[in-house]
């Protein structure tokens, strides 16, 4: 590098940080300056394409590593104590030894952070190595370079099934329309594919060679202004470019200033509620060291014969001061550092064995759980309330085409519900055949899940010549309104592209109007061959200028015949955004209207009768959740006319129809369908209304001029865009209404029962309608045949009336709650709200009373809410009455409730990742939350919560045979054991079994916890680990320690017995006791544990003799050897340890066989046969179940009965409403 | 399509008995009804333990002599035991901290394990620090052996007379292997000097020592410098601030009879508030007379066998219901 003034470089570093800074970036092709050294490159300012997501460098790894370390406070306490040690006048141990702990400590997580370091530097090795292809202006092509090379400014080639490098700007791509086709699964998971659009203006035609072309043009054009979304964006390890030949980008932002990069925030960090009891008690061990170290410093008097180092006596108060350092050097055992460590050892026990167990792995997707946050296993087993998302959670989201109304005709597809609902096994079946037809291809395509079996009723109607105008019109707005990508099954990441068709087929459209009308009527099959019927001359060859002109033609075109058709309509697959559009889609399809393909520009809908007619898409205006709705704007090939077709919620399209002054029919219509609506959601039906609006070519005009303002604006665009679309939908002309199940998903019935009974309220926040959201409530047991359902919806309330059906409400739970008749129970009340009505309810006057309601109801029910209210309701319950939440969900949607709750499990079902991303817990199915909290969450917390008590007892236990030896040896902190021996007792001999005891103890077997639900709530609010339980612990490790220090004592006292061959017992003893004590807690023996247990005892004894050897250890000398050929030693170490723990003993005696918790009882039956303890699950089931459950086995389903509905309305579907319920009940049965 | 399957069961966990939980395993329930039998059985074994002790215990007998006044140098004392096997004869005091911890340390390892370099002064490093203030004399001379612990060696001597028909008979007191045979033979080393006291040139002795370590036993030349058994015995540090150390061995027994112990009294007590005694005692199996033991096994069996009556109650009103 030439040389510079320091001040240049200054100045150009300045300026660097200026250019990263702003907002907009101003970049240079890199091509100019190639070659030149990197002083001269004008994008030296922006960070290169390499990443490190390493924390660590290798040569400071050691000083960053402790850096980092010292960030606890645990740890600066040790170390703070290790260099008190090394002041001459408090010194208690050996300096060296005090180091021991610290040092054991740091290094055992120095060594876990590098193995955790070292694999994020090898896969970003991995990532950095990859190979791509970037714009050499010296070879005048492509050439290969690795990811770190990429620079901003530099053009990038990305061909498809590549992974996009880095942020791109995409200047050019293969497809004539300049579409380039990313997927983002390993991003957000989701599978479908999104669109990015080249650079308009700067995509122009030119050959595939003369790239450089392109590349000039933008380096002309200067200046060009994008926002991010323009961006083909980076992911780690991210994005794909699909279905395109290959695109040119320009890089923006690379490397670490990436937007997938700047996304990614690193692992979760969450304090579980037990860990922050924890806390107070580390706190109350502290005060007590506090106050022992007082005492022993009070307690202290210089002797005589000890003068201090120059010979002279120290003041007694000064003494005192320092002794009181010393005595916490000594005793600073007390406070349970390795607590911490030893904390984190059995998270990753725990959650070893809970991603491994077989119960929760999902065969179909091939998923496991997946743990994200490491360190709140526990909080599984204390979780009070479950905030649930309806549609993914509790249901499928795999949605089924049901019933449809069209032009106030209800069409309900009978056979096709009863086929869907079928038996559980019919279901397995099915998805196996599915499977095969996967991959063998040679059964009909149309037998997948999506299948839809005709109403013969309605394919009289479409056959039928009256009407076919609206018929038509329904289906092709199913076709047409949504954003449906549609692409090749065999190929799958192949798109359709229209431009094969454009180029094999040209037709004249008067041609195939006419032939579309005469066989409109005489089509039979829904998947009429396509090729069959068409005459050969309809086609001629579509030139290139057709192509060039794109949008412009509207072309109707038959594929040839012979010519090997490029699209068997069969083998088309659809990949949507959601699992609705991809229901209706297929629909369409199964009634005869294919989409065969979609571009910005056109979508290609196949009639049934073979015909293809081409829309030109004028505009799209998305999905949004304040509209509620979407809307495409096409140009009808034939006609020539503008249309509107929109789909979304009925309220969103009943509010927009056209005032039809006089228009009797399509009152009629509107009416009907509004019934048959109410009818569908009582059925738990997902409803959308379908609608169109014919617009003359003025008004589309005017309006489109203002659309491209809208599209156009700097400021407040999203507003200005979403005002012009709602000012379009207006006036629509109501097609129909379409009704798609969602299946609830296999054993949620079951589920829910069973985390009721387990103590939990589960509350289910969805955004759908009430009626739906009530029925899916039924038929997944949340709701019962008798409950009180307060209907708080479809009325605007006010305050006022609020607070009087709140205070009601409270009034009649109290009046249940006084009846003597229901000392136990919890009154049948479950309350139905929706999100306007629960927003009046969360504002500060009337929360206080919702809670107090809300907590005396069974279950709650929240339709219609935002993500926003979602999460507020969690925080609300979690705030006020102070419980552990959950929440589960697995959409965006519920991202927000996901994080505000204590634990957030994802469901990693069909929309996409971000909830699994936001989750702590990632499931695939509702059904695994039972086991993992009623099986995995308890033994989670009864295991850590013994383990811990147990780690404070240890530890006070043995550090009080140092206090009281401090009566006998002047309070000098002298310790009676060799201090490597005291170190090594906590490092090495009591260490692992209360490691082991948390990951592996097992009170009660899965099968009990399973079978009987209520045995979850020994861990709801306090739980084992208590106040009282950590004091009773504290207490009986004080009284051991008495034992083991006073009966040796009494034993040896006025002997010739030296230090160490005192301290010898008192320290077997205090072993046997320790692991005794553990060996009470175990509650159920395995191999391990026995193993371990023994283990230590028996490295004890090598270790303690080994070390009495001359040249390790001299004061000790022989001292264990001495002791172990002495009667007195055993007989000494006997009966203190058979005193110390006979109150433990006795107090475990006497709570197994006179109180009778819910624990012991399990317990006791879990000894049993299999077979006798199923009896008694089952009857002491049938015994509670008396008083808690009064409608569990009523095998006849609730009929809902809303008063908003009109019964006579849906007497043609009392029918269909049956067997959905029943079957559901079936499912809980089952 | 294998590799489809393949691929289908990746993320499969392993269905072992350790990752499922399924290890078979002893769950165990402490309930009235199991422990009875055990608190039967613990309750008989410590009473027979108990009563071996005590009955041990009692046929030991021990014979102490406070020495409270400081005149009394000659002292008259009637043994009415004449107990079988040797009799040992301690020393004892009381309100002595030898387990104080600056008091503990305060030696120098190397110089007793007969390292000649640790004698000599050698920049403040030798002998060890640890020593101060008996590290040095006044002249900057080491002090061998450096430290509290020598410094402080008990040197009271004691001569024990039988008095036979007004005749004194000095009884033979046996002062051999008294300490540990590890301290004398592995532990304390003398420098491989002879004789001895060239060892010991240019150092002086304990301050409060009235013979150099290499004249401690005028007697005997291998009872000399650090391998001295009174030395040895007093360097290994009582575990209680009172305490009593061997002083020597009455191999032939002590019959019953009148004695007079003639005690040189050099060991100043009166300072830390102390108290001397001397101690004769005869040993079995379980060590000296100690009576605590005994009585600790015969209270907590008498207990357990109580517990199993309690038990028994409790499991005839509380078994649980399944035997119904």
């Amino acid at each position: 590098m030439p040389w510079m003034s320091p001040l240049a470089r200054i100045r150009d570093a300045l300026a660097g940080q200026r250019a990263r800074d702003k907002d907009l970036r101003n970049l240079v092709s890199n091509l100019p300056y190639e070659g030149l050294d990197k002083w001269k490159q004008p994008n030296r300012h922006f960070r290169n394409n390499g990443i490190k997501t390493t924390k660590y460098s290798v040569l400071f790894f050691i000083p960053m590593n402790l850096f980092e370390q010292f960030h606890r406070l645990a740890n600066l306490y040790f170390v703070g104590l290790a260099i008190l040690n090394f002041v001459p006048v408090v010194q208690a141990f050996e300096p060296e030894v005090a180091l021991i702990p610290i040092c054991v400590i740091l290094a055992l997580t120095a060594i876990k952070d590098a193995w955790e370091d070292f694999r994020r530097y090898k896969s970003d090795k991995k990532l950095n190595r990859l190979p791509c292809f970037v714009y050499s202006s010296k070879e005048k092509c492509f050439v290969e370079k690795r990811w770190k090379d990429v620079r901003v400014g530099d053009f990038v080639k990305v061909e498809s099934n590549d992974i996009v490098p880095a942020d791109l700007l995409l200047l050019y791509t293969s497809d004539p329309n300049g579409v380039c086709h990313i997927e983002t699964a390993n991003l957000d998971g989701e599978t479908n594919l999104k669109q990015r659009r080249a650079v308009p203006g700067v995509c122009i035609t030119v050959s595939n060679t003369d790239i450089l072309l392109i590349i000039h043009a933008v380096i002309r054009t200067g200046c060009l202004g994008f926002s991010h979304p323009d961006l083909v964006l980076k992911q780690h390890l991210g994005c794909t470019v699909r279905n395109t030949g290959y695109a040119v980008g320009f890089v923006v932002y690379a490397g670490h200033e990436t937007k997938a990069m700047l996304n990614n925030n690193g692992p979760r960090y969450k304090r579980s509620r037990l860990e922050r009891r924890l806390n107070i008690d580390v706190i109350f061990c502290i005060l007590l060291l506090f106050t022992m170290c007082i005492i022993g410093s009070l307690g202290h008097v210089p002797l005589y014969l000890v003068p201090q180092t120059d010979g002279h006596l120290d003041t007694p108060s000064l003494s005192s001061f320092y002794k009181f350092f010393s005595m916490i050097i000594l005793l600073q055992v007390l406070i349970p550092i390795s607590l911490y460590v030893s904390i984190e050892l059995v998270k990753i026990g725990q959650i070893y064995f809970i991603t491994n167990d077989l119960d929760l792995y999902d065969e179909e997707t091939d998923a496991t759980i997946q743990c994200k946050a490491l360190n709140i296993t526990e909080d599984l087993g204390q979780i009070q309330y479950i905030f649930s998302d309806k549609t993914g959670t509790l249901t499928e989201n795999k949605m089924v085409f049901r019933r449809c109304s069209i032009m106030g005709r209800e069409y309900p597809h009978k056979e096709n519900g009863m086929f869907l609902c079928g038996p559980k096994r019919a279901l397995k079946m099915y998805i196996y055949k599915i499977k095969i037809l996967m991959f063998t291809k040679s059964l009909p395509p149309n037998q997948q899940e999506t299948e839809v079996i005709l109403d013969q009723k309605l394919l009289r109607q479409i056959r039928g010549t009256e009407k076919i105008d609206a018929y038509q019109d329904f289906f092709l707005a199913l076709a047409i309104c949504n954003t449906v990508v549609v692409s090749m099954a065999t190929a799958k990441r192949l798109r359709v592209s229209t431009a094969e068709f454009q180029q094999t087929n040209q037709s004249n459209p008067l041609d195939t109007l006419s032939s579309l009308v005469r066989r409109a009527g005489s089509w039979t099959r829904l998947r009429a061959p396509i090729t069959s019927e068409t005459s050969a001359n309809d086609l001629t060859t579509q030139g290139q200028s057709v192509n060039q002109t794109g949008g412009q033609t509207c072309s109707l075109h038959v594929p040839p015949q012979g010519t090997a058709p490029a699209v068997p309509a069969g083998k088309l697959c659809y990949e949507a955004e959601s699992p609705d559009e991809a229901a209706l889609v297929h629909t369409a399809k199964a009634y005869g209207f294919v989409l065969m393909s979609r571009t910005p520009d056109s979508v290609t809908v196949q009639l049934p009768s073979g015909a293809q007619l081409r829309f030109e898409v004028l505009d799209t205006l998305s999905f949004d959740s304040n509209r509620k709705r979407m809307s495409v704007l096409v140009r009808h090939p034939i006609s020539k006319q503008c249309i509107l077709y929109t789909k979304g919620a009925d309220y969103a399209i009943m509010e927009l129809l056209e005032t039809p002054y006089g228009e009797k029919q399509q009152k009629a219509i509107a009416s009907d369908t509004q019934q048959h609506l109410d009818c569908y959601a009582k059925e738990g039906l997902r409803t959308l209304c379908i609608a169109k609006k014919v617009l003359c070519d003025g008004e589309y005009e005017s309006w489109a001029v203002q659309r491209q303002h809208a599209l156009a604006a700097m400021d407040n665009r999203e507003q200005l865009i979403m005002d012009s679309a709602v000012q379009i939908e207006t006036n629509l002309c109501l097609l129909g209404a379409t009704g798609v199940e969602d299946r609830l998903q296999d054993s949620v019935p079951d589920t829910v029962m069973t985390l009721r009974e387990a103590g939990i309220q589960v509350w289910v926040l969805t955004g759908d309608k009430p009626e739906t959201a009530v029925n899916i409530g039924y038929a997944c047991r949340l709701l019962e045949q008798d409950d009180l359902l307060y209907l708080d919806h479809f009325l605007l309330l006010s305050q006022v009336t609020c607070t009087s059906i709140l205070d009601c409400g409270l009034e009649e739970v109290r009046r249940y709650s006084e009846d003597p008749r229901n000392v136990d129970t919890t009154p049948d009340i479950s309350l139905v709200i929706d999100g306007r009505t629960l927003t009046m309810l969360m504002s500060p006057d009337l929360r206080d009373r919702f809670v107090d309601l809300a907590r005396h109801c069974r279950s709650v029910l929240c339709c219609r809410v935002t993500p926003l209210q979602k999460s507020e309701v969690v925080k609300l319950i979690r705030e006020k009455l102070k419980v552990m939440t959950l929440a589960v969900g697995d959409g965006a949607n519920d991202v927000n409730m996901i994080q505000a709750a204590d634990i957030g499990v994802g469901i990693s079902g069909q929309e996409g990742m971000q909830a699994v991303m936001a989750s702590d817990f990632a499931i695939s199915r509702f059904k695994h939350l039972k086991k993992l909290l009623l099986v995995h969450g308890h033994w989670c917390y009864s295991r850590l919560a013994n383990m811990i008590i147990y780690f404070f007892y240890k530890n006070a236990a043995n550090v009080n045979l140092l206090f009281w030896y401090q009566f006998f040896c002047g309070f000098t902190a002298n310790a009676m054991i060799d201090h490597w021996l005291m170190i090594f007792f906590n490092l090495l001999f009591t260490s692992v079994p209360p490691i082991m005891f948390g990951i592996m103890d097992k009170d009660v077997s899965a099968e009990m916890l399973l079978g009987l639900p209520e045995l979850y709530r020994t861990g709801q609010g306090k739980g084992e680990y208590s106040f009282f339980t950590f004091w009773i612990s504290m207490l009986d490790a004080f009284y051991q320690s008495l034992v083991a220090f006073f009966i040796p004592y009494f034993t040896y006292r006025g002997s010739d017995i030296d230090i160490y061959a005192f301290g010898t017992p008192l320290n077997t003893i205090s072993l046997f006791t320790i692991l005794l004590h553990l060996s009470i807690e175990i509650k159920a023996w395995t191999i391990v544990h026995v193993f371990i247990i023994l283990g230590s005892v028996t490295l004890y004894f090598i270790v303690t003799l080994a070390y009495g050897v001359r040249y390790l250890n001299y004061s000790g000398y022989w001292t264990l050897q001495a002791q172990m050929v002495d009667p007195m030693f055993y007989l000494v170490c006997l009966i203190s340890t058979v005193i110390a723990l006979l109150p433990r003993y006795l107090f475990h005696v006497l709570k197994n066989s006179i109180t009778c918790s819910p624990i012991v009882e399990a317990r006791h039956l879990d000894t049993l046969e299999p077979s006798t303890r199923d009896q008694w699950i089952k009857e002491w089931r049938s015994f509670r179940g008396r008083v808690q459950d009064k409608t569990s086995d009523v095998s006849v389903p609730p009929s809902p009965s809303l008063e908003s509905l009109d019964d006579d309305s849906i007497m043609d579907d009392e029918f269909a409403l049956n067997v959905i319920t029943a079957n559901h009940h079936k499912k809980a049965n089952s | 399509m294998q590799k489809k399957e393949n691929q289908e069961v990746e993320n499969r966990p392993d269905n072992t008995a350790f990752t499922q939980q399924r290890l078979p395993a002893w769950q165990p329930i402490l309930s009235a009804g199991i422990v009875i039998p055990l608190f039967v059985l613990v309750g008989l074994a410590f009473i027979g333990i108990g009563v071996a002790l005590f009955v041990t215990s009692r046929n030991l007998h021990v014979l102490e002599v406070w020495k409270n006044n400081l005149l009394w140098l000659n002292m008259a004392l009637y043994v009415f035991f004449s107990p079988q096997g040797p009799v040992f004869f301690y020393y004892g005091l009381t309100n002595y901290f030898q387990n104080q911890r600056a008091y503990g340390v305060s030696k120098d390892y190397n110089q007793l394990s007969g390292d000649l370099d640790y004698f000599t002064f050698f920049f403040s490093i030798v002998p060890d620090s640890t020593c101060k203030p008996y590290r040095y004399d006044v002249n900057n001379k080491p002090i061998v052996p450096c430290g509290s612990l020598a410094n402080s060696m008990f040197n009271d001597t004691f001569n024990l007379y039988q008095m036979k028909n007004g005749v004194k008979e000095e009884v033979p007191l046996d002062g051999k292997g008294i300490s540990w045979w590890t301290d004398y033979n592995i532990k304390y080393r003398n420098p491989s000097v002879n004789p001895l006291r060239n060892a010991f040139n240019g150092t002086v002795k304990p301050l409060y020592w009235s013979k150099p370590a290499y004249e401690l036993d005028p007697t005997d030349t291998a009872n000399n410098g650090f391998i001295n058994q009174d030395f040895l015995v007093w360097m290994r540090r009582s575990a209680l601030p009172n305490f009593r150390k061997l002083y020597r061995r009455i191999t032939d027994g002590l019959p019953a009879g009148n004695y007079s112990l003639e005690i040189s009294y050099n060991y100043p007590v009166i300072a830390f508030d102390g108290k001397k005694k001397v101690a004769f005692s005869n040993v079995s199996w379980m060590g000296g007379k100690n009576e605590f033991l005994g009585i600790a096994y015969l209270v907590i069996g008498s207990l357990c066998l109580v517990m199993s009556v309690v038990m028994l109650i409790i499991y005839a009103k509380f078994k649980f219901p399944e035997e119904d």
